[in-house]
C-alpha cells in the first residue's frame, strides 16, 4: 500500500531505491524491450547483441523457440511456426473467416469462441503464443538489468478494442509480468521524441507497423498529453504490402494455389523486395521453388500499394475531423513503424499534412523507448515528473436496444477513465429478466458492430411494462478496459460483468495456465509466494511509515493515530514470520484500517492542488 | 480537523466547486482546462500505478469524477442542464419537445435542405454554409441563456428549459450535417 507517493511541489521526495521497470513493444512482426538506465532510455539486446525479437514462436520437437530461431524454423515447419499472432489477439473464431485464407495454420475445431492453433505441442491460443514472446522479453530485461522487474508498460495500437487490450494484458499476466499500464503505441512514440518536453502544440503520430495502422492526434498542454482523437485500421500494415507484392509475383510467375511452404517463401521474397525499394529504384526477385526470376520497379510497387496508402490517409482525415482541427494546425508528424520507410508512404503523408514528417529515431524502436520512459515514471522513479497522459477510448461503446439498434453509452474519443449510466425499462408486463448486450463500434445496427459481451439481469420484481428502472453503467479504466453493471433501481437487484468476454481468458483460466507452466517447479512455488508477499508487505510498511511522517500529525487525531500504529505493529510481526497467507490477509486488514486515512490524503492532495485558486464560497465550504 | 469533512471526491459535490469556479453559465474556459489538468495530475491512476489496489480504486473513481465534471462544464448544453439540476429543475428533456412552432418550421426547412444537399453543384460548400448557419443559431441561444441564468426567476427557468430543447435540436442537426460532410468527403476521394 504505497500511500500516495506524491511529493508536494518544492518538497523533496523521500529517497527511493530505483525500481526496475521496462517498456515492451509487442509488435505484429517484431517485438522489443527497453528500459531507462542511468537516465537514458535504450532498447535491450539479447546475449547475441540483437535488439529486435521477431514475433515468431515455433513449437518444435525439442521445445518452444522464440524469435529468429523460430523464424529459421518457419521454412521447414510452417504449420508449427506462428507469426503475426497479434492479428489474432482478442479475435473470435468467427473473425477468422476474415483473415483465415491468409493464415497458414491449422485451427482446431472447438466449441470455444477463442481460436486455438493446432501445433505439435497441442492446441494453443493467441494469448499463450504472445505470452511466450513476452516471457522472453521479460527475462531479457531482468538479466540485463540484474534484478526482478517491478512492472512493465506494454504498448498496444490505439485502435485496439477492449477484447484485444484484455487479451494483451492476459498474455503479460501469463508471462508472469505485472502490467503498470497498457500504453497506446503512438503516445509512446510521442514521448520518445520528447514532444512532452517541447512547446505546447498539436502533433500527429502516423504509425504503420507490420500488421496495424494507427493515426493519433495528440495535444500537449503544459506537460499533459491529451489524445484528441485516434483512428486507423487494426488489420492494415506492412504485411499487406508484402502480400500485394507476393500476389503480383504469383501473377507474373503463374503460381495458382501455393501451399503453405510456397506461401512463406513468397512472403519472404516480397518483404526483401519491399526493403530494397526503400533505397533503390528496382528490386530483383528470385524464387528457387517454383523457379522464377524477375524485377519489380518502384513505380509498379507504388501502384501496388497506392490503395493501401490512400486508406491510411483517409483515416488521417477522419482523425483530424474528430479532433476538430485542420491539417495545417498540426505542428509535427511523427513517423512510427518499419513500413514508414516506404518512400511512397512518406511522400503521401508529407503531402497531406503539408510538412516533412519526423523520421530521426529508428521507427522500429521508437515505441519501445517511449514505453520505457513511461514505465520508469510509473514505477515511481521520477517523483517530480510532471508528464501525465490522458487517453481516450478509441471506439464507441453501446448497448443493444429494441429492434437490433445500438444506443451509444460512451462515445468514442471520450477521455478515460470514465463512467456513464443510462436508464432502461422493461417492455412487457411482469418481465423479470433483461438481456444486456454490450457492443463496440460506430454503426447504428448491432449486426454491424462488434459484440463484446452479453449478460442477464435476473430477479427484476414483476411490474407493468415501463415501470422498472434499470440503470446500466459502463466503466472504462485507465487501460481502456470495460466493466458493465446493471441494477434495478427500486429493488437493488444487480448483475455485472467484467468484459473479458469470449476472446480473453477468465482469471481462473490464467491461474490454471500459470500453475501448469510452473508445475515442474512446484517446490519453488511456496517459497516464491512467501517472498512475494514479504516484498509486498515491506512495500506497504515503507509507504505507510513515509505517509505518517509526512502528514500523520496533520490528518489524524491521537486516537486514530494510535489505532493505525497498533495495526502497523501487528502487521510488522506478520511480515517477519513465514506464513504467506497470513501476510496476504494482513495487508487486507491493514488496508481496511487505513481506508479513511488514504481517502483523507487523496482529498488533502486535491485541496493542495487547488489551493490559491479557490473562490470565496469554496473556502467557506471547506471550513 | 476540518479536512475529515472536506470530501472532494464526494460524488454529490458541485462540479463548479470542484474546479474552484463560481457557479455561473459563463465559464472561464482557460481556467477550467488548467484546473482540470491540475486535478488530473493529482488523482489520475497513473500516479498510483505502484500503489495498493485500494488507492488505485480511489484514484480511478476520483479521475472518473473529474472527467465527468469537466465534460459537463465545458459543453454549453450539458452545462445548462447541469445548472438546471442544481436549481432543482428536473430535466427529462428526452421526453419534452419545444412548442415554438416558428422554430420547428425552421428546423424542418433546415433538415430538408440537408437531405437535398447531396444533389447540389457544390455539396461540400453548401454543407459548410449550413453548418455556419446552425452554429450561428446555436451561439445565439447560448448568449440568451447566459442572460437568463444571471437572474434565474421562475419565468427565466422556463425560458432556459425551452432553450435547452432548442439546443438539442440544433446540436443533433449539426452532428448529422457533419457526418454527411464526412461521408461526402470520403466519396469524393
Amino acid at each position: 500500500m504505497a500511500l500516495l507517493q506524491i511529493a508536494e511541489p518544492g518538497q523533496a521526495a523521500a529517497p527511493h531505491e530505483h525500481k526496475l521497470a521496462a517498456g515492451i513493444d509487442l509488435g505484429t512482426t517484431n517485438s522489443l524491450v527497453a528500459s531507462v538506465r542511468s537516465g537514458t532510455p535504450e532498447t535491450l539486446p539479447n546475449e547475441k547483441g540483437e535488439h529486435i525479437l521477431p514475433s515468431v514462436v515455433a513449437y518444435t520437437e525439442s521445445g518452444v523457440l522464440v524469435g529468429s530461431e523460430a523464424l529459421a524454423n518457419a521454412h521447414e515447419d510452417a504449420l508449427n511456426t506462428i507469426s503475426s499472432v497479434k492479428r489474432l489477439m482478442g479475435r473470435g473464431v468467427e473473425d477468422l473467416r476474415l483473415l483465415g485464407d491468409e493464415l497458414p495454420y491449422d485451427f482446431a475445431q472447438t466449441d470455444s469462441r477463442v481460436p486455438r492453433i493446432r501445433t505439435r505441442a497441442g492446441d494453443v491460443s493467441p494469448v499463450e503464443v504472445s505470452a511466450e514472446i513476452l516471457r522472453v522479453l521479460g527475462k531479457r530485461a531482468e538479466s540485463a538489468l540484474g534484478g526482478e522487474l517491478t512492472g512493465v508498460v506494454v504498448t498496444v495500437p490505439a485502435y485496439f478494442d477492449d477484447a484485444q487490450r484484455q487479451a494483451t494484458k492476459d498474455a503479460a499476466t501469463l508471462a508472469g509480468l505485472r502490467v503498470f499500464r497498457l500504453l497506446n503505441e503512438p503516445t509512446a512514440a510521442a514521448i520518445a521524441y520528447g514532444l512532452d518536453k517541447g512547446a505546447d502544440g498539436i502533433h500527429a503520430i502516423y504509425d504503420l507497423g507490420g500488421g496495424t495502422f494507427d493515426i493519433s492526434i495528440l495535444r500537449l498542454n503544459r506537460g499533459v498529453f491529451e489524445v484528441m482523437s485516434t483512428g486507423g485500421d487494426s488489420a492494415l500494415g506492412g504485411d499487406d504490402f508484402d502480400r500485394a507484392i507476393a500476389e503480383w509475383v504469383m501473377q507474373q510467375a503463374g503460381i495458382e494455389r501455393p501451399d503453405s511452404t510456397v506461401q512463406a517463401t513468397l512472403m519472404r521474397a516480397a518483404r526483401r523486395a519491399k526493403e530494397t525499394l526503400t533505397t533503390q529504384q528496382v528490386a530483383g526477385i528470385e524464387l528457387a521453388n517454383p523457379a522464377w526470376k524477375g524485377t519489380l520497379d518502384l513505380d509498379t510497387f507504388n501502384g501496388l500499394v497506392d490503395s493501401l496508402v490512400r486508406k491510411t490517409v483517409s483515416a488521417c482525415r477522419r482523425a483530424l475531423r474528430d479532433a476538430g482541427i485542420k491539417a495545417d494546425e498540426v505542428e509535427d508528424v511523427v513517423m512510427v513503424g518499419g513500413s514508414t520507410r516506404v518512400p511512397r508512404v512518406r511522400e503521401r503523408v508529407g503531402e497531406f499534412f503539408g510538412r516533412e514528417p519526423l523520421v530521426d529515431i529508428d521507427p522500429d524502436r521508437v515505441v519501445a523507448i517511449g514505453a520505457a520512459i513511461q514505465a520508469d515514471i510509473l514505477a515511481g522513479n521520477k517523483p517530480d515528473e510532471e508528464m501525465l497522459l490522458l487517453d481516450v477510448n478509441p471506439l464507441s461503446l453501446g448497448i443493444e436496444t429494441m429492434g437490433g439498434l445500438v444506443e451509444k453509452i460512451i462515445p468514442r474519443n471520450t477521455t478515460i477513465p470514465v463512467a456513464r449510466a443510462q436508464e432502461f425499462t422493461t417492455f412487457k408486463d411482469g418481465q423479470t429478466a433483461m438481456a444486456v448486450h454490450v457492443v463496440q463500434g460506430e454503426r447504428e445496427l448491432v449486426d454491424d458492430c462488434r459484440s463484446l459481451a452479453r449478460f442477464e439481469l435476473r430477479g427484476i420484481p414483476p411490474m407493468v411494462a415501463g415501470a422498472a428502472r434499470i440503470r446500466v453503467t459502463y466503466r472504462i479504466d485507465a487501460d481502456g478496459l470495460l466493466e458493465v453493471e446493471a441494477e434495478e433501481q427500486t429493488q437493488g437487484v444487480r448483475a455485472s460483468i467484467e468484459v473479458k468476454p469470449s476472446y480473453g481468458l477468465s482469471d481462473n483460466e490464467i491461474a490454471d495456465m500459470l500453475r501448469a507452466s510452473v508445475e515442474h517447479a512446484r517446490d519453488d512455488m511456496e517459497a516464491r509466494k512467501l517472498r512475494e508477499q514479504q516484498v509486498e508487505g515491506e512495500r506497504v510498511i515503507e509507504a505507510l511509515v513515509a505517509a505518517l511522517e509526512a502528514d500523520g500529525e496533520e490528518l489524524l487525531n491521537p486516537e486514530e493515530r494510535s489505532r493505525i500504529d497498533a495495526e502497523l505493529a501487528s502487521f510488522r510481526n506478520l511480515v517477519a514470520g513465514t506464513d504467506a497467507n497470513a501476510i496476504e490477509q494482513g495487508i487486507k486488514t491493514l488496508e481496511k484500517a487505513c481506508d479513511f486515512y488514504v481517502e483523507r490524503r487523496m482529498n488533502s492532495n486535491i485541496r493542495k492542488a487547488m489551493a490559491g485558486h479557490s473562490v470565496n464560497e469554496f473556502e467557506q465550504e471547506a471550513e | 480537523m476540518h479536512i475529515a469533512n472536506f470530501d472532494m471526491l464526494d460524488l454529490s459535490k458541485n462540479f463548479f466547486e470542484l474546479f474552484g469556479l463560481p457557479v455561473s453559465y459563463t465559464i472561464d474556459d482557460t481556467a477550467l482546462r488548467e484546473r482540470y489538468r491540475e486535478l488530473q495530475r493529482t488523482v489520475h491512476p497513473d500516479r498510483y500505478a505502484n500503489a495498493s489496489q485500494q488507492e488505485q480504486r480511489l484514484a480511478m473513481q476520483g479521475s472518473t469524477f473529474i472527467n465527468e465534471a469537466f465534460e459537463t462544464l465545458k459543453d454549453p448544453l450539458k452545462r445548462a442542464q447541469y445548472m438546471l439540476r442544481l436549481l432543482g429543475v428536473d430535466v427529462d428533456s428526452d421526453n419534452e419537445t419545444t412548442k415554438d412552432t416558428a422554430f420547428l418550421m425552421e428546423q424542418l426547412e433546415l433538415r430538408e435542405a440537408l437531405s437535398e444537399i447531396r444533389y447540389q453543384a457544390d455539396p461540400l460548400g453548401a454543407i459548410a454554409d449550413l453548418l455556419d448557419t446552425v452554429t450561428g443559431k446555436f451561439n445565439r441561444v447560448i448568449s440568451d441563456m447566459t442572460t437568463d441564468f444571471e437572474n434565474p426567476s421562475a419565468d427565466r427557468l422556463d425560458a432556459i428549459r425551452e432553450r435547452v430543447r432548442k439546443m438539442q435540436f440544433l446540436g443533433k442537426l449539426h452532428r448529422e450535417a457533419e457526418s454527411l460532410e464526412a461521408e461526402l468527403e470520403e466519396e469524393l476521394l
